[in-house]
């Protein structure tokens, strides 16, 4: 589970993104300017947000120079903002990289494959720029085996890799990861999609060093084929250090007891699939006392995930660690409010907790009642079609305001809500950052009252003064982006989808949110004039999505004429053609490197 | 669990594989099954757009999409297509957690005296006989014969079962189609002669593994 990375969603850009130059290296100082600027550095050393950071580099040369030469971790928001030369030039000992690549609405596929984020270019460049380099960490990229390989056997230091919904890779990859990094504490796969072929798969848990290892964290959850269980288990015998594991749904319950056993010391877990293996033959009761058994020996967990093919019959073998568990994932269990029930009623002190609809209200009134100090809650569909059943309703949502009242982030799906609700729930939980309704039927209002839910958002803009991200759905008219753009001064991220009636709606939010830094809009009204009324916030954000609006080329390119430094690129479908006026999807964002050399031939940069 | 199909079974074992027939059926026994045998009804795709106000949502072309995933060629190979049309990316739920819940309709199938197991995906299959062409297929040392898997060469004939979602064991091809992939958790082909307590049609009949 991610509570770690959480907010990599809402992150913190500080002014005007991480790498942009002001004036360059230049010839070097005198000597006393020398001096000053060693004492700088070791002042600046120690400033570690980027934010800071980037008003350091602003201040003078000599501080730009200092600030250059101390920053050891490099966020790079949009990997096409700026080029990878660029980049380790100006940055020359950095240990720890953030790369990002494509755009949110491709994990649901709106986006071609091959359009682009490849690792490749970057992993070239550091190889080369930073031998030093411990951490890596990508969310959307496109990451081949032989990047992976080049990794490996560039960074003798190499400490920890993340892959956030990264795509392009194998288990072979990850044999030389295994093999090459000797180092490794950290091998952090999550919701990747591996190239794996059924009859080429690497046995790649074999390929760790034979001797005690230094890690810390593995988790591989994500990975579709089956891993080496004798490997695994011999693995963690031999890393004393491992606190976080996270394996695959191919690995039993009566093998993740084995693994348990082997490390009492975990801090976080992903069960797999918490079911039995098909051969194995229950031996009756016995199984689960052993897993109680083994869960009551496991005295550090505070996060449980997996419990992808969940047996009921094994849910009680976690009671004994739920008072502990700050952070549960139920996200893959088909479990119903009674099977939810007897484990919830423990966790007093859950802080994260993702779960499927099928506890429904009742089930969402439980975590209402035991988890005071909720922080972030999702909810999510099982069966995620826009006719499927009514399992959660305003009715969850209530309640859960109602009982947790720190809740600060929340992700909910559902078939029907209410303005009352969502206006129940913007003045019981003044906290909320994060705000993400996903009212699953395109368009649908409040189900008591027929009305658009322009009042249920409005008042969480209203009434949430710390909001940073904001997610809406359901009907809504211009009047509900006049609001979001009158009180949403504190919103960077908003998503947009099958909503308002005119311009006007996207006038109000590129004219009223100062903040805004991430927009990404589907299949709603906006034409190219309310396009241009964002002219003056572009070079602010770090990207505009628009897909299936009213966009025509003629209003792209006015924009892209009109601010040189943005990247606009009009994507279309591989079998449209390419002269129509018509502009079906839109991306574009600021960038240093100007328009990039790799784009696929779909990709038109205007 | 599905006494209401008695009738119709024996129909079937005497025509040998018309499964789809063991389907309920609302209304009277030979008319159309294609609304009636949809247990639950679900909110029809025009309903939803109806109710969109001021109609310019520039969903012209979508409706016609076809559906999700256009970058997890993995999962639903085969699949028929969708009932109602479905918008691409809509909801925006990761194909990586789609594919995971989904994933619920493959089952391990197992062989007695077999050492290996192989997994189907239910949802692939219309109905039962092209689940059992497929084991066929799958488990290339058999034919089938009379709704049984047979071994040619030693004449040994295997009665397809499954263990519902209640722990019991099941003859496969008691209950409709549809309810059979939602029960249904793992198969298992057993030898004829070890079936004979495995009562047809009967919910609580003994079960060899539990």
């Amino acid at each position: 589970m991610r509570e770690e990375r959480s907010d990599m969603s809402e992150d913190e850009d500080g002014g005007g993104g991480s790498a942009k130059s002001r004036g360059g290296g230049g010839a070097p100082p005198p000597f006393s300017d020398q001096v000053l600027e060693n004492v700088l550095e070791n002042v600046l050393q120690f400033l570690s947000s980027r934010g800071d950071r980037n008003a350091a580099s602003l201040v003078c040369r000599s501080w730009y120079r200092a600030e250059a030469q101390t920053r050891r971790e490099l966020f790079i928001g949009n990997c096409y903002a700026v080029s990878p030369r660029r980049a380790t030039e100006r940055f020359r000992r950095v240990r720890a990289v953030v790369l990002k690549g494509k755009p949110r609405f491709a994990d649901f596929g709106l986006i071609p494959n091959n359009w682009g984020a490849h690792f490749h270019p970057w992993v070239c460049a550091m190889a080369a720029a930073y031998p030093w380099l411990e951490k890596i960490c990508l969310k959307r990229m496109s990451v081949a085996d032989g990047d992976l390989s080049l990794l490996a056997y560039s960074f003798p230091n190499f400490k920890e890799l993340s892959l956030i919904c990264c795509e392009g890779f194998s288990t072979a990859g990850l044999a030389v990861i295994a093999e090459k990094c000797r180092h490794l504490r950290v091998l952090d796969l999550i919701e990747d999609y591996l190239e794996d072929d059924e009859d080429e798969m690497s046995d790649w848990m074999s390929r760790f060093p034979e001797t005690t290892t230094s890690l810390e964290s593995l988790v591989f959850d994500c990975v579709g084929s089956a891993v080496n269980f004798e490997a695994l288990e011999a693995l963690v015998t031999r890393s004393p250090a491992l606190r976080r594991l996270r394996v695959n749904h191919h690995v039993s319950v009566e093998q993740l007891r084995r693994l348990m056993a082997l490390a009492p010391q975990l801090t976080h877990l992903g069960t797999g699939s918490f079911g039995s293996a098909a051969a194995a033959i229950p031996q009756g009761g016995n199984n689960v006392v052993d897993l109680v058994n083994t869960f009551a020996a496991s005295k550090s967990l505070v996060c449980l995930s997996g419990f992808r093919d969940v047996a009921p019959q094994y849910l009680p073998a976690i009671y004994p660690v739920c008072a502990n568990l700050t952070s549960l994932n139920f996200s893959f269990a088909d479990i119903s409010a009674e099977e939810l029930n007897p484990v919830i009623r423990h966790c007093h002190n859950l802080q994260n907790f993702w779960v499927l609809d099928t506890v429904r209200d009742e089930g969402l009134q439980a975590v209402a009642a035991t988890c005071k100090d909720l922080r972030e809650l999702r909810v999510f569909p099982v069966d995620p079609t826009e006719d499927s059943e009514v399992s959660v309703s305003d009715v969850g949502l209530v309640a859960i305001s109602e009982g947790c009242r720190k809740l600060r982030s929340i992700l909910y799906f559902c078939q029907q809500m209410t303005n009352a609700a969502v206006v129940t729930m913007s003045k019981n939980c003044q906290d909320l950052v994060v705000f993400r309704l996903c009212i699953m039927g395109r368009h649908r209002p409040d189900h008591v009252t027929e009305e658009p839910m322009d009042e249920g958002f409005g008042a969480i803009v209203m009434n949430c003064k710390k909001l940073r991200r904001l997610s809406v759905s359901g009907l809504l008219t211009d009047k509900a982006f006049a609001y979001i753009g009158k009180y949403g001064k504190l919103v960077r991220t908003l998503s947009v989808a099958f909503a308002g009636n005119s311009d006007l709606a996207l006038r109000y939010v590129l004219e009223g949110c100062t903040k805004l830094q991430k927009l990404e809009i589907r299949d709603s009204p906006f034409g190219d004039s309310a396009l241009l009324a964002g002219l003056h916030h572009y070079y602010n954000m770090r990207f505009l999505w628009m897909s299936s609006c009213k966009l025509s080329v003629r209003g792209c390119n006015e924009v892209a004429q009109r601010l040189p430094h943005l990247v606009v690129e009009v994507i279309r479908d591989r079998d449209e053609d390419d002269d129509g006026e018509f502009v079906e999807k839109l991306y574009m964002y600021r960038s240093l490197a100007g328009p990039r050399t790799d784009a696929p031939p779909f990709v038109k940069i205007l | 669990m599905s006494t209401d199909t008695r009738k119709s079974s024996t129909e079937s074992e005497v025509s040998g594989l018309d499964y789809e027939e063991t389907e309920l059926k609302l209304g009277l026994p030979g008319g159309s099954r294609i609304g009636g045998s949809e247990p639950e009804r679900k909110r029809g795709f025009a309903e939803t757009v109806d109710l969109s106000l001021g109609g310019e949502t520039c969903a012209t072309d979508l409706g016609d999409r076809s559906t999700d995933s256009s970058d997890g060629p993995v999962s639903g190979a085969g699949r028929p297509p969708a009932a109602k049309a479905q918008v691409v990316g809509w909801p925006p739920v990761r194909s990586f957690r789609k594919n995971a819940l989904k994933s619920c309709t493959y089952v391990k199938v197992a062989v007695d005296g077999a050492p290996y197991l192989r997994k189907v995906d239910l949802e692939m299959y219309g109905g039962y006989q092209q689940l059992l062409t497929a084991l066929e297929d799958m488990f290339s040392c058999f034919t089938v014969r009379n709704k049984r898997l047979v071994d040619p060469v030693n004449g040994t004939e295997y009665v397809p079962t499954y263990e519902d979602k209640d722990g019991d064991w099941m003859l496969v091809g008691d209950v409709p189609w549809k309810m059979f992939v939602a029960s249904c958790k793992r198969l298992r082909l057993m030898k004829s002669s070890e079936a004979v307590d495995l009562a047809p049609r009967t919910p609580q009949g003994s079960t060899n593994t539990k």
